[in-house]
């Protein structure tokens, strides 16, 4: 191997490390903050892709009428929770929240589908979309089991993965699908060509990374976020709502899958059930980081990346064995660091 | 003075086994009331009832309004503070940040003034504002605690053992500040093991035995109780039985 075929495999695999920490770091957060094991985070990243490079193509997405679907649900479950004092204020809140938001959108996209809308138009749709996915799936789907076992919540986010898949397929078929590049044009430096899509990879991940950690740092709901991972009951007796942290939790991650979808969908194909793959990549890179440390889930998102492009260039057939074989040292040595597993009690 | 809390007819079970048996106290506007009792007697099961982390059977009304309905974080924002017996602190953030998010559900504005307070009552968290709460020492975990609950501007302020593995010299310090808070208008609700030091600033007291409260009364008189005295105050009148 020369150096330029080596310069080669590591950019592409910090383009797609870069996409993994993203993703990574989304798992941390979802279960620090509400113990869920996020396996739909997959979805999230095809549901990105594949409603903008449907709209890029100027088809309607079913994702919109999925978010208005599941938004009625939401609003059903606030109205049954608080069906022993009904506050006017509430149901209005609730309503206009969980029903007239996706309305609002489900009536925009489809008035904008067919004209095949310009690349920013496409990009804050789909994130639009997706986001209100994540944040009614909270609603409807882990809000009601948030006291229960990490198993209970596991089990949940299984078959949350495998409805969203199922419903890929109906809503985006079984063909693949490619999207615009975010940012078109591509320049050389030295041997290394970079397209103007692996630059907005680059900066995209590394402005979302700070602005979470502006985000974390510096305001409050970003510090309640961070108080209710380290400390529930404490948060509570702060005055925090947990299902107020969640929901943060969850906008976040869907936003940031749907977000690497976009980044990704016009480097490589993507088919309604290729974000499974790409979600646990991240989630290697997560358990490499304990699930609970935001730094090494970034780092060892591009060794996970960089591991990626290397052994598709070697052993492209083992090349997501070699990717997952990355966690069994892992696993032995945090085993061994840590030889005590206390059961979860509550 | 008005009533501020009232507990009637409270039980809690953890399953099967009722920890807390038939309660009823109240708390009035301006007061300290204290719940002395034995390890294991059920005080930590109470408060945390009242606060709404454990299911209770009964009534609990607070400023007039049943909390039945109503989660930990509403019953935060009507005024109702716990410092649990664990503190439950944000050990990986700093003094600061676990002083401001105590006021979550309060106006910027107020939490601003709010801070100035709190240090004032604990000049060492000032000192401290940086540090991360994890690396505090007992007393200091025990004021930052103290002082995110106050944070929230609450009317009652419940404290569970507050001088527990704490130095003589700081549980002074602590029972000083309790009776400043009731000077500046919050009602305590303090359960402690350590008998002697409640009963001297408290206006009522209850004694809790096995789940049930066996005797309650003018703090002053429960002291003077010989049965008390011989099972929590640790020195026995002649001719008192130990129970």
């Amino acid at each position: 191997m020369n150096t330029t075929i080596m310069l080669f495999l590591v950019q592409d695999g910090i383009t797609n490390g870069a996409i993994y920490a993203l993703l990574g770091l989304a798992l941390v957060l979802v279960f620090a903050v509400t113990r869920v094991i996020l396996i739909p985070q997959g979805e999230f990243v095809t549901y990105g892709a594949l409603t903008y490079a449907s709209l890029a193509a100027g088809q309607m997405p079913g994702t919109a009428k999925l978010a208005l679907a599941l938004g009625i649900g939401a609003f059903a479950f606030d109205l049954f929770e608080a069906r022993k004092a009904l506050h006017g204020r509430l149901v209005v809140r609730s309503f206009i929240a969980n029903v007239v938001l996706p309305a609002i959108v489900l009536a925009l996209t489809l008035s904008l589908a067919a004209q095949k809308p310009p690349v920013a138009i496409c990009i804050a749709l789909s994130l639009v979309i997706v986001a209100m996915i994540g944040l009614y799936l909270y609603r409807v789907a882990f809000q009601p089991l948030a006291h229960t076992s990490v198993l209970v919540l596991l089990i949940a986010s299984v078959g949350v993965h495998l409805a969203l898949q199922g419903l890929g397929l109906l809503f985006f078929g079984a063909e693949g699908q490619r999207g615009p590049a975010v940012l078109s044009g591509a320049f050389t430096a030295g041997a290394l060509r970079f397209t103007g899509q692996s630059i907005a990879v680059y900066a995209i991940t590394i402005a979302f990374i700070v602005a979470l950690w502006l985000f974390f740092g510096l305001t409050l709901y970003g510090k309640a976020l961070r108080a209710t991972a380290v400390n529930r009951l404490g948060a509570r007796l702060a005055g925090i709502r947990t299902t107020l942290s969640g929901q943060i939790a969850f906008l976040l991650a869907s936003v940031i899958g749907a977000l690497s979808g976009i980044l990704i969908v016009p480097i490589t194909t993507l088919y309604y059930d290729s974000g499974f793959l790409i979600g646990l990549k991240g989630f290697v890179a997560a358990i490499i980081g304990g699930l609970v440390s935001y730094p090494l889930t970034a780092v060892a998102a591009l060794v996970v990346g960089i591991v990626e492009a290397f052994s598709s260039f070697y052993a492209s057939n083992y090349k997501e064995v070699i990717v997952f074989m990355l966690l069994i040292p892992v696993l032995l040595l945090r085993s061994l660091a840590a030889p005590a597993v206390e059961e979860e009690k509550d | 003075m008005s009533t501020l809390l009232s507990v009637t007819d409270a039980h809690v079970a953890y399953g099967k086994v009722e920890a807390v048996r038939s309660v009823s106290l109240e708390v009035g506007t301006n007061e300290i009331v204290t719940i002395v009792g034995a390890n294991g007697a059920g005080k930590t099961t109470l408060l945390s009832a009242i606060m709404g982390i454990l299911p209770l059977k009964g009534r609990v009304a607070f400023a007039g309004q049943d909390l039945a309905r109503l989660d930990i974080e509403d019953r935060v924002a009507r005024g109702l503070g716990l410092v649990p017996e664990h503190r439950e602190l944000f050990v990986t953030m700093n003094v600061e940040d676990n002083l401001e998010l105590g006021a979550f559900r309060i106006e910027k504005s107020r939490a601003k003034s709010s801070i100035e307070r709190v240090y004032a009552l604990f000049p060492r968290l000032k000192e401290r504002r940086k540090q991360l709460a994890g690396t505090l020492s007992g007393g200091e975990q025990q004021m930052l605690a103290m002082g995110r609950a106050l944070m929230g501007e609450p009317k009652l302020l419940m404290l569970d053992e507050p001088s527990l593995g704490l130095a003589p010299i700081i549980v002074a310090d602590i029972f000083r500040i309790v009776t400043e808070l009731r000077a500046a208008g919050v009602s305590v609700l303090l359960v402690e093991q350590n008998a002697q030091a409640a009963l001297k600033i408290a206006d009522h007291a209850y004694v809790m035995e096995l789940g049930e409260f066996v005797l309650s009364g003018k703090a002053s008189d429960i002291a003077a109780n010989e049965r008390v005295a011989a099972s929590y105050l640790g020195f026995q009148h002649e001719g008192a039985s130990a129970i």
